[in-house]
């Protein structure tokens, strides 16, 4: 793949071959494939507990690539992707009726176009600005959604609500699929997972995903080749929103129950963590960070290993970010495929 | 009268958050650091005065002792951590400060524990000024405002009127000329980190007996401050007094006249000066 970078002067160069990889081209791949075989054979192996888990995981992968199409790929460095996760699991968990199963085919596009319609707006604010600003914008409309849900009775305030009934996809009277079946939930994740992973891949190859590469690598030159830059990046922000809905709904109806914290900005910080951690702008590499995300926080919350202590993980998880900051920029997946330059800095003036 | 005692809160809760946004907007002006560690400061600030309060038996020594602490730990900081960060884009600082907030906030649960905490007001100000039969408003807060009104005078004349002031408004706009003009600009660097800081702690020390001291005190008010410093202008000082009012203003009317959508309030502020002025009120083209 050719992967754009920008250099000391400013000029979009592509470089063709990375000169410097720990592993030959293509071993990439098939590290991938074999993860991906792995997430499919948990179920036949493990517990209902690594059932849960790894669902969880790979909620959280649809979260963190959602998030790359921002950052990774378009230069938009949002901190409150949370709010459309969230606001995506309330939507589902107040369409949903109480002791029914709600429908499938109805509550996931709703929550996925309230996701987007509530990105479209706050995209048309928060795109208004630019680099740090928009860092503290985002974050500020996001936490605005907190409050909404915290302060007032519309979903059930600080005590969040449940969503006692999981939904079902039934086709004229047979039941397809129903999320309250461990097994099947697990492989409709699964299955989103991987038609998120492809058909990103496949818009980023189009000639909207080349713009936004390209918007990211340099906004001034592609507003001056007659790019509508604002559009492009409102397009990228509903699409991004959208996916994180999707997410937001999967994890709603994995954990039966939502509440303000799936709003909170802790939320969106945790996600652009793991973003960092696998590395940004290739797609696996979200993929690579919620899995490694994920498996530490459980490591570092863990009583069997830390006994008492164990309740104050969160110690351990700040100074394991600090760590990845300063020691590992590009991320895991920067180690096995490493750029042939280093990313300069972004020449951010404000 | 009513109407008094709620301008009179209004604008001491603006003042006060004049304090926490003006050394975030101080610190990302000059060094071109996101700090999301801002608003623990704040949280270490009101913590110490508990702690130290209860230690001296009084907040008169605590404020000092707590600043004196809180000082050594910004230039710690700076040295080990932030001056990594220098040049960075601004998703690693937002992830290492992010990281911080957990330190912070896990050490806090450790040493201190989770419950709401209260500090006393100091006897010499612990009374009312009576305004009409039944209303009083505390002296307290007004000398909140005061204190937070002469430390704006003071900051307006450090970086204005004086030869340090010029260095550091130098620094901001051309490090590498400032330095090679012989001045340390790592040292001006490091001050204004730790000032920056103070300035965050201090709010919390003296808010802590008119609030109270507890969990999570920090990111609730830090984000307030991003607020701030977007719809003042970020670098601006006299942006952040504006604005800071503004908010104070907002949030306090918008508990009396809109108590279920208090929180939203400033939210919606902001994005009207989005629509406006997406780069703040008072930044430079």
């Amino acid at each position: 793949m050719h992967t754009p970078v920008q250099t000391k002067s400013g000029a979009l160069a592509v470089a063709a071959a990375p000169a410097k990889r720990l592993l030959p081209a293509g071993a990439t791949s098939i590290v991938l494939a074999a993860g991906a075989i792995g997430l499919a054979l948990v179920p036949l192996v493990g517990t209902p507990f690594y059932l849960q888990l790894f669902g969880k995981i790979m909620i959280m992968a649809i979260f963190a690539i959602s998030l790359d199409l921002l950052v990774g790929y378009t230069g938009l460095v949002s901190l409150g992707h949370s709010a459309y996760f969230g606001l995506a699991g309330y939507v589902v968990a107040l369409a949903s009726p109480k002791y029914e199963a709600a429908s499938l085919l109805l509550t996931l596009p709703l929550a996925m176009l309230a996701a987007g319609a509530a990105a479209l707006v706050i995209g048309f604010l928060v795109l208004r600005t630019s680099g740090v600003y928009f860092i503290m914008v985002t974050l500020a409309f996001a936490q605005m959604l907190y409050y909404l849900f915290h302060d007032t009775s519309l979903g059930g305030g600080s005590d969040g609500i449940y969503l006692y009934v999981k939904p079902v996809l039934s086709v004229g009277g047979t039941e397809l699929l129903n999320l309250d079946k461990p097994m099947q939930f697990y492989y409709f994740i699964f299955a989103l997972m991987l038609a998120v992973y492809f058909g990103l891949r496949m818009i980023l190859r189009s000639p909207f995903g080349h713009a936004l590469v390209g918007i990211k690598a340099n906004e001034h030159r592609m507003r001056s080749l007659g790019f509508q830059v604002f559009w492009y990046k409102l397009g990228a922000f509903v699409l991004a929103g959208m996916l994180a809905g999707m997410a937001g709904y999967l994890a709603a109806c994995q954990f039966g129950y939502v509440s303000p914290e799936i709003l909170s900005w802790h939320n969106s910080g945790n996600v652009l963590v793991m973003l960092l951690l696998g590395g940004m702008g290739n797609l696996y590499g979200a993929i690579v960070g919620a899995v490694s995300f994920v498996l530490v926080q459980e490591l570092f919350s863990s009583e069997a290993l830390f006994g008492a202590i164990a309740k104050h993980w969160q110690l351990a998880m700040g100074i394991f970010i600090v760590l990845i900051v300063l020691c590992l920029p590009n991320g895991l997946s920067g180690l096995l495929n490493r750029p042939a330059k280093q990313a300069p800095n972004e020449a951010d003036d404000d | 009268m009513e109407f008094l005692i709620q301008l009179l809160n209004s604008i001491q809760y603006g003042l006060l958050l004049f304090l926490l946004a003006s050394g975030l907007t101080l610190v990302f002006g000059i060094m071109g650091v996101i700090n999301m560690a801002h608003g623990s400061f704040y949280m270490i600030g009101a913590y110490l005065a508990y702690w130290l309060a209860a230690k001296t038996g009084s907040l008169w020594l605590a404020i000092p002792l707590g600043l004196a602490v809180v000082i050594l730990l910004g230039v710690v900081l700076e040295a080990v951590l932030f001056r990594r960060l220098y040049g960075r884009d601004h998703l690693q600082q937002v992830l290492l400060t992010f990281g911080l907030i957990l330190i912070f906030e896990e050490l806090r649960s450790i040493l201190f524990g989770d419950d709401v905490q209260g500090v006393a007001i100091p006897a010499l100000l612990d009374f009312s000024i009576p305004l009409t039969e039944n209303l009083s408003y505390p002296v307290y807060r007004l000398f909140i405002s005061g204190v937070c009104l002469l430390i704006a005078a003071v900051m307006y004349w450090l970086i204005q009127k004086t030869r340090l002031g010029m260095m550091i408004r130098a620094g901001s706009s051309n490090r590498r000329m400032v330095q090679s003009l012989g001045i340390n600009i790592n040292a001006i660097y490091s001050l204004v980190f730790a000032v920056g800081l103070a300035l965050a702690a201090f709010a919390g020390m003296i808010a802590a007996p008119s609030a109270s001291v507890y969990p999570g005190m920090g990111s609730q008010i830090l984000i307030i401050c991003f607020v701030v410093v977007v719809i003042g202008g970020i670098g601006s000082i006299k942006g952040a007094l504006v604005a800071a009012l503004m908010i104070g203003m907002t949030d306090t009317l918008g508990k009396v006249f809109l108590p279920d959508f208090s929180g939203f309030a400033v939210y919606l502020l902001m994005a009207v000066i989005l629509l406006w002025r997406p780069q703040g009120l008072f930044r430079r083209a």
